[in-house]
């Protein structure tokens, strides 16, 4: 069994094998240190059934046509009763599987108490490094868990249906003000118009200047040149950087926190009522467990 | 476990690995599934790509005589030969010597209880565990009964 800088170095030279037990081992918490940001990535969210996984495969389609190598971490729950989980989300990204530009990597949330996945970014680094031109980080979803996901993108794309729009307005606080640009897929749909109108509306009463919104279609291919060009030509303004950075260290900060030794004797403490919140804070903040490789993740 | 469940070929029948992969979920395994009508190489380059430490293959349209093999070498051709194969569907009692000489650790016909499978995989596991044989690639001489 080769340890992950061996691993590193021979995925970095096109070994595809090497890459993908690497990120196994990342995901089984192991670290490579010194690693840079990586070139270019993208978060993608949205609620279940809107199409991310089928847009996402219109996307592959595009960039791997114009010689971009595509990378796709795939993030879906696991069960709280099992621990299992069914990653079916490449089963609808289309007839991708066989190019060597292009690698789907399912991640399950399981052992990552609050569904926080703090290696999200050592992986797209990786990937980075490995030659991947596209990295894409999709979950389902527009929660605290999910924006912890896709804030360990660059740029972050909000997906959503024509019979919803429901996101626009429960989530203005959350996943809304770190969105980047929204689509709003299944242009192929006779309501899709409508929805469309409704959510720019509900935009354009925002303080925080216009989000650019897509009208698409991921089943026919309308508009998604478009939404890739504007994807591209994408910089981030500083406010939204500091947020995503907030959200990062919120990310982290929050799984060091849930696998705290302490943290099962501190909550029967709270419950028994013999410290207080602040007492239990004092206490594992002092002895957080940093590990030896926390200061890698990114 | 990471398990992969694939269907290859032309079969469209997929109720079989949808409730498979549902029992493993249950089994608190990550199930990866393929989808319908994958071609051998593309199975074998999602079990890299996906890490996976198992495969399990469903098949009812009576071509896994063709297809299980390809599967099975391309696996070991592309240094997977640790990866347990186990499969499911219409296969005749006649076939499965054939297939478990080629790699197939297991093969659970219609009817199967879902804990069958589990108890294979946990089978499986210790057998991996004390370094004996159950990979692809590993010597044939063992298979689940």
């Amino acid at each position: 069994m080769s340890n992950h800088i061996e691993l590193f170095d021979s995925a970095r030279k096109g070994d595809r094998r090497s890459l993908s037990k690497l990120l196994t081992a990342i995901e089984s918490g192991k670290s490579i240190s010194g690693l840079p940001n990586p070139n270019w990535t993208l978060g993608i969210t949205g609620p279940p059934g809107v199409g991310k996984s089928t847009l996402i495969g219109r996307m592959i389609q595009h960039w791997s046509s114009s010689g971009e190598k595509v990378a796709i971490l795939a993030v879906d729950p696991s069960s709280p009763i099992s621990g299992g989980s069914i990653l079916a989300d490449r089963l609808r990204m289309g007839e991708a599987s066989l190019l060597d530009s292009v690698l789907i990597r399912s991640l399950a949330t399981r052992n990552h108490p609050g569904g926080i996945l703090p290696y999200l970014g050592q992986m797209c680094s990786i990937l980075s490094e490995c030659g991947w031109t596209r990295v894409l980080i999709e979950t389902v979803g527009s929660g605290q868990s999910e924006i912890g996901i896709v804030a360990f993108a660059d740029r972050i794309l909000l997906v959503d249906g024509p019979d919803r729009g429901d996101i626009v307005q429960s989530e203005k606080a959350g996943i809304m003000e770190l969105a980047d640009i929204i689509a709003i897929n299944k242009a192929d749909l006779s309501n899709s118009k409508a929805s469309f109108a409704s959510v720019l509306e509900a935009l354009s009463l925002g303080e925080d200047g216009p989000i650019p919104v897509h009208l698409v279609s991921a089943f026919d291919g309308t508009g998604v040149e478009g939404l890739i060009a504007e994807l591209e030509a994408f910089q981030p303004s500083k406010k939204k950087v500091g947020l995503r950075q907030l959200e990062r260290l919120i990310a982290n900060w929050n799984s060091l926190l849930l696998t705290h030794p302490q943290i099962d004797s501190q909550i029967e403490n709270l419950c028994d009522g013999s410290i207080t919140i602040r007492e239990a804070i004092t206490s594992m903040g002092t002895s957080m467990d940093f590990g030896g490789d926390v200061n890698d993740w990114q | 476990m990471r398990i992969v469940i694939a269907k290859p070929g032309l079969d469209g029948h997929d109720r079989g690995a949808k409730v498979i992969a549902r029992a493993l979920r249950d089994g608190g395994h990550d199930v990866i599934y393929t989808g319908l009508r994958k071609q051998p190489e593309e199975i074998v380059r999602i079990v890299n790509d996906e890490d996976a430490e198992v495969l399990g293959i469903s098949t009812l349209s009576g071509a896994h005589g063709s297809l299980i093999p390809k599967i099975c070498d391309g696996l070991r051709k592309a240094e997977l030969g640790d990866v347990i194969v186990f499969a499911g569907g219409i296969i005749p009692e006649s076939d499965r010597n054939g297939l478990h000489s080629l790699g197939v650790r297991a093969i659970f016909g219609p009817g199967t209880p879902s804990a069958n499978v589990l108890d294979f995989l946990m089978v499986a596991l210790e057998r991996r565990n004390e370094g004996k044989p159950i990979g692809v690639g590993d010597d044939l001489g063992w298979h689940w009964k």
